[in-house]
């Protein structure tokens, strides 16, 4: 039993959470390719803002968690979320409207995205250092659950931390909100229009720099909670979500490029096909082992790649989509 | 007669090719007018810089008085000045209802806090919205396949989906690119029909490009030709169908 418990510690919890981060983040990245037809890269930098964002605000106010009984980074979030918000919507304006206005073609804005990529970057590394740092300050931790499993043979138990499971549940709320949003909203469908044909949403009175701007606004709120769970996860660092860049357009690509239900699709399968890659088999093998012949020896580790070369896994779904299936699960290009 | 649409020396380059060349045309409120020429005559470039999809060099064009040049087509069409395209657009990962449905303008759902702080606003709206939109289904005679996604109806019935968007809102000045290409006789009949009924009933302004001279005969007063990007000759369609220089620029010198 303590075996199973060990293969939903390291496989269910963890591929779900990273699942969850790859999705919020993907939905993110396919939003934009689905209304401005170019592949973000500073996305995962957003994220990073976002988080760091989060770190400012918990540093200025500290404490304010304790008196609603949440982390104070959760507390924080919303207020983050604005900021980055904020910060798509400028870039916007900044660096991609200019280029937009001048009819450029996508690689140009693919280009200047990560030109964007290096700014943000830079600029963090500037304000928080290289470092990496806990979102956690003094005076709080993280709150660790321990789940008994009800079985006599299970002596180890289920273990989820505080910040795995609000990212469950802001995960779920993302989804259910995107989806009213999408097709509910005169704004979602608006957007939905406008992605399927943006000369014909224009002709139809539709304000497309409006949808555009929303359209960032989405983007940048997303990222700031992706960022946000994904360093109180593990720690703040200035080139944390950079390296999520990968797995994060494997999900979208997966899921069917401007497709926002296959992006959270890709991202839960790329998380679970990453945790599972890495996953020692032998653990699962051993209390079997009596069945084997004898001269079946069960190797030590039996795990497809080691820990440190987890990042070849979405690189493997992501060329093996591009080869048999281009347009992904679902059929992307629109919302 | 006061005129809708004062287009007022216009000029368009794409590259080195001047399309359009020192081009003003006229509009008269409450006409139909008519469009033709020779393929390359520029007619397409003009009704796309006219209803804002692309900027034109020099110029300057009016809407009722009110200068709209270089404006978006989203601003125009707020100000009732819509068009529909040669190539049939249509939403096409939506039914048709929906096509339809996303066309009238200033709703309170088009604001984020409407649609969360007045969903019952919000709701008596869109239900306001689908009673039109099933009446200009009607209309149009594409009600049996009002549920079908707009990408899979025919070319015809694509045609039939723009003039209907255009019956959605109030719209003073009508651009229809070639609204007859590609829809059969009978259909065609219907859509003539609804042009002159919109035109009689509603007071919509029309201006039509198209190649099928027996619908600019039937509909169409006064008509304009334009060749080489400027107006070559302008009048009744008795006029323009017995002027040496239309039918010389149509069929080659040989032939006149």
């Amino acid at each position: 039993m303590n075996e199973l418990v060990f293969f939903i510690n390291n496989v269910i919890i963890a591929g779900s959470v990273t699942g969850s981060i790859y999705a919020i983040g993907a939905v993110g990245v396919t939003l934009v390719f689905s209304i401005m037809r170019f592949a973000h890269f500073a996305h995962a930098d957003m994220m990073t803002f976002g988080a760091f964002m989060v770190l400012l605000l918990t540093m200025a106010f500290p404490g304010v968690g304790g008196a609603v009984g949440l982390p104070t980074p959760i507390v924080m979030l919303p207020l983050a979320m604005v900021l980055t918000a904020l910060l798509a919507v400028g870039i916007d304006k900044a660096f991609y409207k200019p280029l937009r206005a001048h009819g450029v073609k996508p690689i140009v804005m693919v280009i200047a995205s990560l030109g964007v990529t290096l700014m943000l970057q830079g600029l963090i590394r500037l304000f928080a250092g290289t470092g990496s740092q806990n979102l956690y300050l003094a005076g709080e931790r993280k709150e660790i659950y321990r789940l008994d499993v009800p079985f006599e043979l299970a002596t180890r138990p289920i273990i989820v931390t505080e910040p795995q499971i609000i990212l469950f549940i802001l995960t779920i709320v993302c989804v259910v909100g995107l989806h009213l949003f999408l097709n509910r909203t005169r704004l979602g469908k608006a957007m939905r229009a406008m992605s399927d044909n943006p000369d014909l949403a224009r002709a139809s009175g539709i304000n497309t720099n409006h949808i555009v701007a929303v359209t960032w606004v989405v983007a940048g709120g997303l990222a700031a909670i992706a960022g946000t769970l994904l360093s109180l996860d593990v720690t703040f660092k200035p080139d944390l979500s950079f390296f999520l860049l990968l797995p994060i357009f494997a999900a979208a690509i997966v899921g069917g490029v401007g497709h926002p239900y296959g992006a959270i699709a890709g991202g839960f399968v790329v998380g679970f096909a990453e945790t599972l890659a890495v996953f020692n088999w032998t653990v699962l093998l051993r209390p079997i082992a009596h069945l084997f012949p004898e001269w079946v020896e069960i190797p030590r580790n039996l795990a497809f790649v080691g820990t440190e070369y987890k990042i070849v896994v979405p690189f493997f779904i992501l060329v093996a989509i591009l080869v048999w299936r281009p347009t992904g699960i679902f059929k992307g290009k629109v919302i | 007669m006061p005129s809708i649409i004062d287009v007022r020396h216009v000029y368009k380059a794409f590259g080195g090719l001047k399309v359009i060349n020192d081009c003003s045309i006229q509009v008269e409120e409450g006409s139909i007018t008519g469009l033709i020429g020779p393929n390359g005559a520029g007619k397409s470039t003009l009704f796309n810089i006219i209803a804002g999809a692309l900027l034109l060099d020099s110029g300057q064009i009016l809407l009722d008085g009110e200068d709209i040049t270089n404006r978006p087509a989203n601003e125009l069409f707020h100000k009732g000045l819509l068009r529909t395209f040669q190539i049939a657009h249509e939403f096409s990962h939506m039914t048709a209802l929906e096509n339809l449905m996303m066309v009238p303008p200033q709703q309170a759902g088009e604001s984020l806090f409407d649609a969360w702080l007045k969903p019952g606003l919000v709701r008596q709206q869109e239900d306001e919205v689908r009673r039109k939109a099933l009446e200009v289904i009607d209309f149009i005679g594409l009600h049996h396949v009002r549920n079908e996604l707009a990408g899979n109806l025919s070319g015809g019935q694509k045609k039939l989906l723009e003039l209907g968007r255009t019956m959605m809102t109030d719209a003073r000045v009508v651009l229809l690119d070639e609204i007859a290409a590609g829809v059969n006789r009978t259909l065609l009949g219907d859509l003539v029909d609804n042009i002159e009924r919109l035109n009689r009933e509603m007071g919509y302004t029309f201006l039509v490009i198209e190649h099928d001279m027996d619908m600019i005969a039937r509909l169409c007063d006064p008509v304009i030709v334009l060749a080489q990007g400027s107006v070559m000759v302008e009048g009744s369609i008795e006029e323009i169908r017995n002027n040496p220089q239309v039918i010389e620029a149509y069929f080659g010198s040989n032939v006149a």
